[in-house]
């Protein structure tokens, strides 16, 4: 390898939480919660063309057990809600969140009854992705931004960030 | 076709039972609620007219002070290659009409979807649930006086 070469017989210094952190974040396995058309992009972003794996994230798990971070991709409706928080709930500490496109980051073009106006109502959200759907290249993104909270520390109830616009401006202008 | 139904629909029920009108080459035929299910027993079983496939079933809020719910049936005969389209009103008080679950076993579920969306009652229904919104829900969508964003708190969500 490489880094022998380099080091010779000299060694590295780190922290703990540093090292845990930098393996963790170079093997964030995602719980697809794909509910709707955001799904497919996010396929797409696990597959061979934009290839997640360079990030050490092409393992879709679709057991939360196994899982670090869902991207919830799609139309989150009352009913739905209560399952998707079931299922983060069964997912092991420490476990991050996406909010993949409009209609989860924020209703999106659903101002209706049946549509939980924004995911943050019930979870805590680490990365908004605007788009509408986001291109598999914007879930990237998120997931490199994630990779930095994750590198920090960073995990539930800290400030999330975001790929383009934060879905709190969308929700001003439609006044919700 | 449309003289057949209107003739055969007098002769078995009556003058002045019923109130027809014709759009477009469309046949509707607005029926007192109580008639409702023989009417369309007698236009699935009649062999000129076997009205066998129910299209589809329906509510509709007209919003008046009379008259408000209706529920429309779209009645397609496979045999005669001809629709008609079958109307019942009923008053905002007591929103009932009887099922036609009898006739049509397909009529089950869109009587459901009525039943949920406008509250619209169909007596003698086997399994009259709601099938979008949760069962403890206690309005009603598609109600015209029903506020888009829905009612704040109404649905509950999971904790944070």
């Amino acid at each position: 390898m490489g880094l022998e070469k380099a080091l010779g017989d000299s060694f590295l210094l780190t922290k703990l939480d540093d090292a845990i952190n930098w393996c963790r974040k170079n093997s964030l396995w995602p719980m697809p919660m794909g509910i709707s058309c955001c799904a497919i992009e996010m396929m797409a972003f696990a597959g061979p063309r934009f290839d997640a794996s360079r990030f050490g994230s092409e393992v879709f798990r679709f057991s939360p057990r196994q899982s670090d971070v869902m991207i919830v991709a799609g139309t989150t409706t009352y009913k739905m809600a209560k399952v998707v928080r079931k299922i983060y709930d069964q997912m092991p500490e420490p476990k991050w969140v996406i909010a993949m496109g409009a209609c989860t980051s924020s209703g999106g073009i659903y101002r209706t009854y049946s549509v939980v106006q924004g995911i943050d109502q019930f979870l805590p959200v680490d990365v908004y992705v605007a788009g509408c759907p986001p291109r598999p290249d914007n879930l990237l993104n998120a997931l490199i931004l994630l990779q930095g909270k994750v590198q920090r520390g960073e995990s539930k109830g800290t400030e999330p960030a975001y790929v383009g616009e934060p879905p709190a401006f969308a929700r001003q202008r439609a006044n919700v | 076709m449309k003289d057949t139904i209107l003739t055969k629909l007098t002769s078995k029920f009556g003058e002045g039972s019923f109130v027809s009108s014709e759009f477009r080459n469309e046949l509707t035929i607005v029926v007192p609620p109580d008639r409702i299910n023989d009417v369309c027993r007698f236009l699935k079983e009649e062999p000129d007219l076997s009205f066998d496939f129910l299209a589809d079933l329906c509510g509709i809020d007209m919003n008046t002070p009379e008259k408000r719910f209706g529920v429309i049936y779209n009645l397609f005969s496979l045999k005669n290659k001809y629709r008609i389209r079958l109307k019942v009103f009923v008053e905002e008080e007591n929103p009932v009409v009887p099922t036609v679950t009898t006739v049509w076993g397909t009529a089950n579920w869109h009587e459901r979807e009525t039943y949920d969306m406008f509250g619209i009652v169909f007596d003698g229904h086997p399994d009259l649930r709601r099938v979008y919104m949760p069962d403890n829900y206690e309005h009603h969508p598609l109600r015209k006086d029903f506020p888009l964003m829905g009612i704040p708190g109404s649905i509950p969500l999971p904790k944070k």
